[in-house]
């Protein structure tokens, strides 16, 4: 029964941690636009490297 | 229209939406000034990828001094930040180029009172779900130690699900506990009245029964309750806050700027609604009238297809009136405004929108209908369990758990969540094949309708004008060098016939006449029949006529093609028992043939807006729930009265507002529309038969005094899932009429 006393708190506490990341969340505006964010891990950030003469220096 | 590499296509790649072509109105009078900021919110049109996203934000960032560049893909927002001198100019001309619609916000793209709602549901949403999911994991403790678990270990834990679920109940149940107490306050009830009692009652007893020490506290269940009921509720505010913001585009289109002549002819932009009539206003090629004007100097060729559906463009000379809605083609005109922008045709039509759409409003919901037989049903039999047993000799306190746990097992979870989820997934399909709904219950309506009415132009048509008949490709090629110079819609429909080629030199455009130009040293001419000097008595606004140095002159014609799956289309429909007719503002002859052609035998042409609507009435003082399927500025008030209204993804913002339903990929969208709309009222009907049927079996089962916290907690979970794996059998069910 000594058990509970701390796994008890334990649970709730790993919930409550979940829950106030999520408030977090809500309150920040991360669930404000889900059709951007679902597509925004496929914008392509980076540019095309420059031409090769500036990379030949490993030749 | 500049093209950088990697915009070659113009508007969204994906092809959900069509690429727009009227040029920016000038922002500046929008800008607004925050510690040394500029500040420009946008509503952006067209934008529906992440292609969309990345190639309208670098555009935006890449001009100079640009600081911040964010699009809301969701709503269509585009806030952008920038310092110093640079006008706002560029920027909505850097994304009109890309074939994206622009609009200046009024307020800036802040919250509105529909994404602050759906947010707080969300975080209500969190709150219970959270409290849910730990009470449970006291409560199976509880109902898994039955028999074996001691006094003191139970109200222990009865006593942690508590401060698990008091401050949970009192922070999400405050949307239901407002609005019961509203509707208690004008002596009437909701379902938010059982909601609240079931909660507040439950969440009582299973105090005193802990401090009793007694075996059942229905913690678990009050707040399960809750979390299955604000589900329904976020996916309602979603849909309805989707709704709102095409509403919101509508108010955007008013907030368009003019630019106003003073009186040494200095140009200033300024909002529409400053425009008092008299004012001198500059109207640009490509640019859309905003207010209703009189033309005073300056000729030039008009596009009015979206005012009235006429589908070849106009002369406009000094005196003629152009209608709010005109696109202007060729040249610069001027001309005074003769009515504020309130006073314009723009908003007429926005005031029968108001007068259909309060119409509508008073469709009752399926939903609506089930809540108002359900409430006095639970009400009766929570009460009369209690009553019953008290008399039947139980304590009050046992009499009392038995009409609670009635009141709690009869909640509407299933009922709450039968039309939300039906939508959502409904509408998820459809989206997915490119038709986007904008209320929930267009469903519903959509389902119920019997008569279809068709727009003409750009519904059944193309709307744009093509090249008919045999052209020796010699001479397309050389009419063609002409009309490359040219934004008139006929020579615009030469160039799509002749594909890619030169621009011959000297190219001059003589507006209502056509245009002149050098090709291989001889001048060649491209225009009407009384510029190239042909001898001919009937004028037809749908040909062009070319001419070689002094060759004889020859006719190209042109018109306004069928759109590719539209016959097939008709058929079906026909097939499936809908009357149908077409209701056009268009030339009587063109109306005919399109009529003839797709075997609609009713039409009316040269319909007027206001026609249109008296046509809709009368259908439907006629019994018919009437369909209306149109793109224009005229058919607006048609689609706003309408039992329900589609319109096509090249339709004009207004109409787009106005309508339940916006499709894109020709008219085989409709069909498909049509069946989904019928089945989710199939399946919504099925759930609310199914919530009926369940509390048929929970209340004897309740009242009879068995619904423990177990029974609850599973029968309400139960046919929540129930309830939502029905609603997603819509994803694969066959398209059939």
């Amino acid at each position: 029964m000594a058990g509970l006393l701390f796994l008890i708190p334990i649970a709730l506490g790993m919930g409550l941690i979940g829950l106030l990341a999520f408030l977090w969340a809500a309150r920040s505006g991360q669930f404000d636009d889900p059709e951007g964010a679902a597509n925004r891990i496929l914008v392509d950030e980076d540019r095309p490297l420059p031409p090769s003469e500036s990379r030949d220096s490993g030749e | 229209m500049t093209q950088t590499e990697n915009n070659l296509v113009a508007g969204c790649p994906t092809g959900l939406a069509p690429p727009e072509t009227t040029s920016a109105p000038d922002p500046s009078a929008f800008v607004r000034r925050v510690n040394g900021q500029n500040r420009l919110s946008l509503t952006i049109r067209g934008a529906k990828c992440g292609a969309c996203i990345s190639r309208i934000e670098s555009a935006v960032k890449a001009l100079p001094r640009v600081e911040t560049a964010r699009l809301n893909l969701s709503t269509g927002g585009l806030e952008v930040a920038w310092r110093g001198g640079l006008t706002a100019i560029p920027i909505v001309q850097a994304i009109s180029s890309l074939g994206y619609g622009v609009a200046p916000q009024d307020q800036g793209n802040g919250m509105t009172d529909e994404q602050r709602e759906e947010r707080s549901l969300l975080i209500a949403l969190g709150v219970a779900g959270f409290a849910t999911a730990n009470i449970m994991l006291l409560s199976v403790s509880v109902w898994a130690g039955d028999g074996e678990m001691g006094t003191s270990t139970r109200m222990m834990l009865h006593g942690l699900s508590g401060l698990i679920a008091f401050p949970a109940i009192l922070f999400s149940g405050r949307v239901f506990f407002r609005s019961a107490w509203n509707v208690l306050k004008h002596g009437h009830a909701n379902m938010d009245v059982p909601i609240s009692l079931a909660v507040i009652i439950a969440f009582c007893v299973s105090v005193s029964e802990t401090l009793r020490g007694g075996e059942h506290a229905y913690f678990d269940a009050s707040v399960m309750l809750l979390f299955f009921l604000l589900i329904g509720r976020f996916l309602d505010a979603r849909v309805r806050r989707k709704a709102h913001t095409s509403a919101r585009d509508l108010a955007a289109m008013a907030h368009r700027s003019v630019t106003r002549l003073g009186e040494n002819g200095e140009a200033r932009s300024v909002r529409a609604s400053e425009i008092q009539p008299g004012d001198l206003i500059l109207l640009a090629p490509g640019e859309q009238a905003v207010v209703d004007m009189q033309v005073e100097t300056g000729l030039s060729e008009v596009d009015e297809s979206l005012v009235t559906g006429e589908s070849v463009p106009r002369t406009a000379t000094q005196g003629m009136n152009l209608l709010a809605g005109t696109v202007n083609l060729s040249q610069p005109l001027t001309g005074r405004a003769i009515a504020a922008a309130s006073d314009s045709l723009l908003s007429d039509i926005a005031r029968m929108l108001d007068a259909g759409e309060q119409r509508r409003s008073t469709y009752r919901k399926i939903a609506d209908r089930a809540v108002s037989l359900y409430v006095p049903f639970v009400h009766t039999s929570a009460l009369l369990a209690f009553i019953g047993w008290l008399l039947a000799g139980m304590s009050a306190n046992e009499a009392l758990l038995i009409g609670v746990s009635t009141l709690i097992i009869t909640c509407p979870c299933a009922l709450a969540l039968a039309a939300p989820v039906t939508q959502v997934v409904a509408s998820g399909r459809l989206f997915r094949a490119g038709t986007f709904l904008k209320s929930g219950d267009a469903l519903e309506r959509l389902a119920q309708c019997d008569y279809i009415i068709f727009d003409k132009t750009g519904t059944l048509t193309f709307g744009t004008p093509r090249l008919a008949g045999d052209v020796s490709p010699d001479m397309l090629g050389n009419a063609a060098q002409l009309a490359r110079a040219s934004r008139h819609p006929l020579s615009r429909a030469l160039v799509e016939a002749a594909g890619p080629g030169p621009v011959a030199s000297d190219v001059r455009e003589f507006p209502g006449l056509g245009l002149e130009g050098v090709i291989d040293g001889v001048t060649c001419r491209l225009g009407s029949a009384e510029w190239v000097g042909a001898d001919i008595d009937v004028a037809s606004s749908s040909s062009l006529w070319f001419v070689e140095g002094n060759g004889t002159p020859v006719r190209l014609q042109f018109n306004d093609h069928i759109l590719d799956n539209a016959t097939q289309t008709i058929r079906a429909l026909q097939q499936a028992g809908y009357g149908m007719e077409i209701l056009s503002g268009d030339r009587e002859e063109t109306v005919v043939d399109v009529a003839g052609q797709l075997g609609i035998s009713d039409w009316t042409a040269k319909a007027s807006p206001r026609d249109k609507v008296e046509r809709l009435e009368a259908l439907q003082a006629a019994g018919h729930r009437v369909l209306m399927i149109g793109d224009g500025l005229n058919d607006a008030g048609a689609l706003a009265l309408a039992n329900a209204s589609v319109t096509p993804g090249g339709a004009m913002d207004i109409s787009r507002s106005a309508s339940d339903a916006v499709y894109s990929g020709g008219l085989a969208a409709l069909p498909r529309l049509i069946a989904v709309a019928k089945q989710a009222r199939a399946v919504m009907l099925q759930n609310f038969a199914f919530a009926a049927a369940y509390n048929l079996v929970a209340v004897p089962v309740a009242i009879s005094g068995h619904a423990t916290p177990l029974v609850a907690a599973i029968a309400m979970s139960a046919s929540s899932i129930l309830v939502s794996l029905n609603a997603l059998r819509l994803n694969t069910m066959p398209e059939r009429l």
